[in-house]
Order: C-alpha cells, then sequence, then structure tokens
C-alpha cells in the first residue's frame, strides 16, 4: 500500500505546492491540510487516519505549527520536523543555547530580561550589535544598535511593546561579514544545497524575504562541519541553516525548521522537495 | 477563471491550476486573497490572514 503523507500548512506557499507535487510524483497518497479549517479532541485518536502514515508541518506561524505537532506527537503520528526540533528552532535563544552546548561556532550572544539591563550590557560590550526578537523571522524586528542613542532608542520601544517575549532582549554581536551569507538545506544528514544570499542594495539584512539574491555555494569542509553539528545540536531533521562567513571563520547564527527553499531552488539543481519526500519516506520505512 | 475582488469588486483572473488555501492578490486594489472551493467545485476569495508576529520559517 502506498504510504500516505499529509503536508500541514495555514498558508499555501511555493514550497508547499512544490512538496505536493513532489509527493504526487513518488506516487505517495498526499493530501495538501489546511490546519485552520480543523479541530480536535486532545483526549480521542479519531481523526488521526487523516494525517497518514507521517506529516510534513509547514505552517507559516511558528505557534500554530509548534502546537499542532505537540497534538499529533501525541497521537502517534511522526511529525517532520518534531517538537522539540520546532520549539528549539523557532527560538533564538534556545537556538544559541543548543549550538553554544555543542560547541557549535555562533556569534557571541547576550542576553538580558529589562530595558535598563540592556541598556548597561550594551554600554559594556560596545557598539555596534544587534538586537533580535527571540521568536520572529524575515529579519522582522532585527536592528541594529550603532550607538548608545539609537540602543536607547530601541530598547525603549521594545519596553512599549505588549508581547512579553519582546521584553526578552536577545542581544548579539554585529559580526564582520561580506553583505551575505549562507543558507544551507540540511536534509536528514546532508546539506543538500548550500546558497549565498546577497543583501539587496540599501539592506544590510540577507533575507530572501527582504530581496536577498541567491546564487551557489561551494559546501566546504569547515562549512560542511559546522552545519551538520548544528542541525544535530538542535535534534535534526529538515533544517535551514544559516551561517555568516566571519574573519574567524564560519558561525552558525540560525537554524529555521520550517524552512522556505524557493531561493536555495533556483539557485541549485538538486531538487529539493523531491530530497525532503524522500527523506520522509525513509522516516516510514525505518 | 475570472472573479471579483471581495474589497473592491475589481477583476480578478486566478490561475487554471489554482489549488485550495493559495494567494492570490487583487491587481486593483492589493488586497491578498485566500482561494477555497465550495461543494459545487467553484472558487471563492476570502480575505487572506494579516502577516502575524510568528511567522517564517
Amino acid at each position: 500500500m502506498a504510504i500516505a503523507l499529509s503536508i500541514l500548512f495555514d498558508r499555501l506557499r511555493w514550497e508547499e505546492k512544490a512538496l505536493y507535487k513532489a509527493a504526487k510524483r513518488k506516487k505517495l497518497s498526499t493530501k495538501l491540510i489546511d490546519i485552520k479549517n480543523i479541530y480536535f479532541d486532545t483526549l480521542s485518536k479519531k481523526r488521526a487516519g487523516i494525517f497518514g502514515d507521517i506529516s510534513i508541518q509547514r505552517c507559516i506561524s511558528y505557534f500554530r505549527g509548534l502546537h499542532l505537532t505537540a497534538i499529533l506527537e501525541k497521537m502517534a503520528i511522526p511529525v517532520i520536523n518534531p517538537f522539540h526540533v520546532s520549539m528549539t528552532c523557532g527560538n533564538k535563544l534556545l537556538t544559541t543555547l543548543a549550538l553554544s552546548k555543542a560547541n557549535v561556532p555562533t556569534p557571541k550572544t547576550y542576553v538580558t530580561f529589562t530595558r535598563g539591563a540592556a541598556v548597561e550590557l550594551t554600554r559594556k560590550i560596545g557598539y555596534p550589535a544587534v538586537l533580535k526578537p527571540v521568536v520572529g523571522s524575515w529579519g522582522r524586528l532585527i536592528s541594529p544598535l550603532k550607538d548608545e542613542e539609537s540602543a536607547e532608542a530601541f530598547f525603549e520601544h521594545r519596553e512599549h511593546m505588549s508581547d512579553p517575549l519582546l521584553q526578552i532582549f536577545y542581544i548579539q554581536e554585529m559580526v564582520d561579514r561580506p553583505p551575505r551569507d549562507v543558507r544551507t538545506i540540511v536534509v536528514g544528514e546532508e546539506i543538500i544545497a548550500a546558497v549565498y544570499r546577497s543583501s539587496p542594495t540599501g539592506e544590510w539584512r540577507t533575507n530572501v524575504a527582504l530581496g536577498a539574491i541567491t546564487s551557489p555555494c561551494p559546501i566546504t569542509r569547515e562549512l560542511e562541519h559546522a552545519v551538520l553539528r548544528a542541525a544535530e545540536a538542535v535534534g535534526g531533521g529538515v533544517l535551514g541553516v544559516d551561517c555568516m562567513e566571519s574573519s574567524k571563520g564560519i558561525l552558525v547564527h540560525e537554524v529555521n525548521s520550517t524552512v522556505e527553499f524557493k531561493g536555495a531552488a533556483a539557485a541549485s539543481k538538486v531538487n529539493i522537495p523531491e530530497k525532503i519526500v524522500s527523506y520522509a519516506i525513509e522516516k516510514v520505512k525505518r | 477563471m475570472k472573479l471579483k475582488c471581495p474589497e473592491c469588486d475589481g477583476n480578478l483572473a486566478t490561475p487554471k491550476d489554482l489549488m485550495e488555501g493559495e494567494i492570490v492578490s487583487c491587481p486593483d486594489c492589493g488586497l491578498e486573497l485566500e482561494a477555497s472551493f465550495n461543494g459545487k467545485g467553484e472558487v471563492e476569495l476570502k480575505k487572506a490572514e494579516i502577516e502575524g508576529e510568528d511567522w517564517g520559517e
């Protein structure tokens, strides 16, 4: 009998459509499930059948996807990626802690919980630095702290924001790097694609969502070593591991568990969605 | 397939291979619309969700 795969989404992007088409090509019984239209009884396993043998969790909302994964795992449905991986990757602080614990090279990172402590900290570590939200993506709310004046302004703004997660001040060194970073796509224990993401004119961030241009990147031994260790440190699976080329070598600064790969697919010869679907098939067979 | 934007009544053409949940933008007002299929297989468009703080990858 054909393996049944479900692709869970709350906004259908290019990636979910590509995964669906790849699964169809592999003759899997495939369902795209819009999770905004379903409900669950937490005591029941009745609905488990609709998700098939395995689910690929592709929700654009981190918290929605995370909670959905918890429900599915309780129903004994394997999910790519598992709950503990999604939880770690969706939170920059948890990712940093996991990377540090595994001795993966990562930018120097500091955390405080109040505006006053944040001011004191940045005076001590110096400028420039970068303020990032612990939860968030696409470069949203990532702010360069160029001097004390700008830092104090950003901290004040944060203090007036109601989201409690924004009261966690996650501050990183500003890494001296070329105007690009490296996005690698990891599937299991292999880097299947690596691309440079070059900032567009007038932008210092390197997110494709902000207009970064992708181009092929060679997979060096140093890159491979850092990336695969980072993937292992967060629990493994299908991941987007992002690195910076610092003067001290490769630094891993982010790991994404619902990786967007449209940009990487455009600059890579590898069929990324097919590799992900093959990984799901192997997970079921194991 | 030709449809009307529920916000501004502008004319909107959707691709032939439109899928459930896919987002289309109204060329007149720019609103993002989410496609769904009703019981008769007809396309219905509703306002798509606005980007959340936790959206991303």
